[in-house]
């Protein structure tokens, strides 16, 4: 396999464990998502399903930068955000295939996910709308005087929503600690950038409204790890928002229901073959010597178990009872 | 062990497919990813991928074949030196719940009429001492007594600050309150909407100020979407409890774009609750009590009100609960309902009736959701005769709503049909007399009040 080196290979700083751990967790996403493909072939999903194969190494390079607290939220192709952010592969299955067993006992579904435990916001399935909304958890972290920051994680497609500016100038304004992450995957569901701006890159629109910013290479977790500390070091300093466009790609359809006649075959058999995530950090692990190819194979039928036992119980977790139909409408008693 | 490939659903609402091309052949070797065929929606062709590594050990379904229903076996997949054979026989795999017939769950007829328990309670204790309040002094007093008890609620919205309010329902709250917790926003409706709410599921109490509800068109997606719907979505984790307040409805005018009542518009969403008050107390007292409500409340004032004066008890805390109406003057001959500045016009047509010999009984709904059916209904039991009073427009109105209530739970105690006075299904004019036409009339409701009682 040929593999372009990343601009620069920063492994000196990076320890075996971290290298390990970002494996680990991106490798998780990837058979995860798989499988979630596979359930919905089989009518166990239903609706619209986002994937995030491709895309792993940006959540999991951003949640590297993260600490007890910070707040998460994005779009609706979130699977991998609430893996990366610890939430448990199960409950996230079983919020899938619509069952009691789920993050929102079956009424959120892929798109609507919530983790009050893990600080994880959704989840949101109209485009941009989560840009204001983490704008706003953080601007809750800032009322509040602590030192926690938010990532708002929105795509290429989202960036040209005005809400965004809206959101970006009031951001700067209060000094807001909100990283906001711009997968940039090059495809609004169909729609290439080329096709949707004339801007050359996203994260250079926040100069505008004064907010910095940088484009990163988001096949690499390393280069996205270290730009994530920059951002965050940024935020919790009090010297408000930043912009992370992490360039990636998403090696399936938009949803499940996809054609993909917006670019090639060749096209994603190219970025997978040469500048796939989980392969970059595996040959790190190897050619460094920091694991052999049984203790990669170890860790690969950990998370081949992980994800099988999360179908399993994304398959016999009841449905919902009929009578939650008519529950969390409202919250019931006032405050004190 | 082999794995049968089974015919995958591709979009949500596939059932059946055309199998139109095979990419790979008996003896193939494949990995996750790779494409083994071309798969005929109603709606694309689409490619379908491998998800497990293993050798094509027999394809099952031709290419070119029709109408393959989903989750058909259409190949084999072997491991090295394994014989397609060794598949499983086609074993009935649970039936996936998706394609379960919906469970018998027969839309159940609207829930019975709760038998009218009404409550009338005093909203304050007999006795005490009122005093006189403007409807914007109360909802200032509301806003800054509920700061002052509690530091997670915050003001935020345009001239909310430093310019003490578009309206002046905000003055004096910076100089008291300071720019931490009187927040002036740049005009990004959708932007500071969408903040606020994040804010709120974060834990705090915003009060989203609209400078009036027509510039809060271009936050919809936020109030309804983002702030109603995420304790539902969520399973009950997180919701967002808030207050989107603001003037509603036709000032003088100001024309279409300036002029329009939103109250049914809200009241259809589950997940809001919908408060219009008409008097200052309610005003003050529903205020402080939506500031406390840990849901999303739309709170639509008026701003034609805002300089009205009305007695308001003079207590250090009152609040006056959701989803109870008030009947603000009693009779037997007709039940008016209304709410907000529509109350304007009931309580005037009351009067004028009062001088013909009619007796109208007059009730404020002042919240639209929850709404308190059982003070409607008793009351219609009691006059057998009801005209709804709003100035929202006709088509989908909340007096439709409760004209359709009313005969569902109480038909057989009518002696007229409902009849719902609105303003007019026209965009607000701006010339001084097709707007006062457009308006609803204190004569129109006398005149609907003579037809339901045959005057």
């Amino acid at each position: 396999m040929v593999r372009k080196p990343a601009a620069k290979e920063s492994t000196s700083n990076v320890s075996r464990d971290e290298l390990l751990k970002y494996y680990r967790d991106m490798l998780l996403i990837r058979r995860f998502e798989e499988k979630a493909g596979q359930l919905y072939g089989m009518g166990l999903i239903g609706g619209f399903c986002h994937l995030y194969i491709g895309q792993e190494a940006v959540v999991v390079g951003l949640e590297a930068a993260a600490k007890e607290g910070d707040k998460r939220i994005t779009s609706y192709r979130d699977h991998g955000h609430m893996l990366a952010c610890g939430m448990e592969a199960r409950g996230v299955m079983a919020e899938l295939t619509g069952r009691s067993g789920g993050y929102s006992k079956g009424k959120g579904g892929s798109m609507h996910m919530f983790s009050r435990e893990k600080h994880f916001y959704g989840g949101h399935g109209i485009v941009a709308a989560q840009v204001p909304l983490g704008a706003g958890l953080a601007f809750a972290d800032k009322y509040r005087g602590n030192d926690n920051v938010t990532f708002a994680y929105f795509g290429d497609g989202a960036a040209n929503q005005g809400q965004v500016y809206e959101t970006y100038n009031m951001a700067e304004l209060w000094n807001l600690p909100v990283v906001f992450v711009i997968e940039n995957n090059q495809y609004a569901m169909g729609t290439s950038m080329k096709r949707s701006t004339k801007s050359t890159t996203l994260f250079g629109r926040g100069e505008a409204f004064g907010i910095k910013g940088e484009q990163v290479d988001g096949m690499d977790v390393l280069a996205v790890k270290a730009a994530a500390e920059k951002a965050v070091a940024q935020c919790r300093a009090g010297n408000g928002p930043y912009i992370l466009e992490v360039m990636t790609y998403r090696y399936r359809g938009h949803s499940m229901s996809d054609p993909a006649k917006y670019r090639t075959r060749e096209e994603v058999q190219k970025m997978r073959d040469e500048r796939d995530a989980i392969e970059h950090v595996r040959d790190l692990l190897l050619t460094g010597k920091h694991a052999s190819e049984d203790d990669l194979k170890a860790i690969d039928k950990e998370i081949k178990d992980i994800v099988n036992d999360s179908a399993e119980f994304a398959k016999e977790s009841p449905e919902p009872a009929l009578e939650e139909l008519w529950t969390d409408i409202y919250a019931e008693e006032k405050s004190a | 062990m082999a794995t049968e490939i089974l015919m995958p659903a591709l979009s949500p609402t596939m059932e059946e497919g055309t199998l139109a091309k095979w990419l790979v052949k008996e003896g193939d070797t494949v990995k996750s990813g790779d494409i083994l065929a071309e798969i005929e929606t109603d709606k694309a062709t689409m490619e379908f991928e491998a998800v497990d590594e293993g050798i094509v050990g027999k394809l099952l379904i031709a290419e070119g074949t029709q109408g393959v229903k989903v989750n058909t076996p259409i190949a084999v997949l072997v491991e090295e030196g394994e014989s397609a054979d060794a598949a499983p026989a086609a074993k009935a795999e649970p039936t996936p719940a998706a394609a379960e017939a919906p469970a018998a769950a027969p839309a159940q007829a609207a829930a019975p009429a709760p038998a009218p328990v009404v409550d009338q309670s005093p909203d304050w204790p007999e006795g005490t001492p009122m005093k006189t309040m403007t409807v914007r002094e109360a909802l200032r007093e509301a806003m800054e007594e509920e700061m002052t008890r509690d530091d997670t609620v915050f003001l935020m919205g345009e001239e909310v600050g430093e310019y003490q309010g578009a309206y002046k329902i905000s003055q004096g709250l910076l100089d008291k309150f300071g720019p931490r917790r009187v927040v002036d926003t740049p005009i990004s409706e959708i932007g500071f909407a969408g903040i606020g709410t994040g804010a709120a599921m974060a834990g705090l109490r915003p009060i989203v100020e609209f400078m009036t509800f027509n510039f809060a068109m271009q936050a919809m997606d936020h109030i309804i979407n983002s702030a109603a719907k995420t304790l539902y979505m969520s399973g009950g984790q997180m919701g967002a409890p808030m207050v989107f307040r603001g003037p509603n409805g036709a000032a003088a005018r100001v024309a279409a774009q300036h002029s329009q009542d939103y109250a049914a518009w809200f009241a259809q969403i589950p997940g809001l609750k919908v408060v219009m008050p008409y008097s200052a107390a309610d005003a003050k007292g529903l205020l402080k009590q939506a500031i406390r409500d840990n849901n999303p409340v739309v709170f639509l004032e008026n701003e034609i009100l805002y300089g009205r004066s009305f007695e308001v008890p003079d207590l250090e805390d009152f609040t006056i609960p959701f989803g109870k109406a008030k009947v603000v003057r009693q009779g037997r001959d007709v039940t008016l309902v209304s709410f907000g500045i529509g109350m304007t016009h009931a309580l005037e047509a009351a009067e004028k009736l009062a001088g013909e010999g009619i007796e109208a009984e007059v009730i404020d709904l002042r919240t639209l959701r929850p709404i308190d059916y059982a003070t409607v209904i008793a009351s219609v039991q009691k006059t057998n005769r009801c005209v709804t009073v709003e100035e929202g427009f006709p088509v989908c109105s909340i007096g439709n709503h409760l004209s359709a209530y009313i005969m569902e739970n109480a038909f057989d105690y009518l002696d007229a049909p409902v009849i719902n006075c609105t303003g007019k299904d026209v965009p607000m004019p701006y010339a001084a007399n097709l707007e006062k036409h457009a308006l609803i009339t204190s004569d129109e409701v006398v005149a609907a009040v003579k037809k339901v009682t045959y005057r």
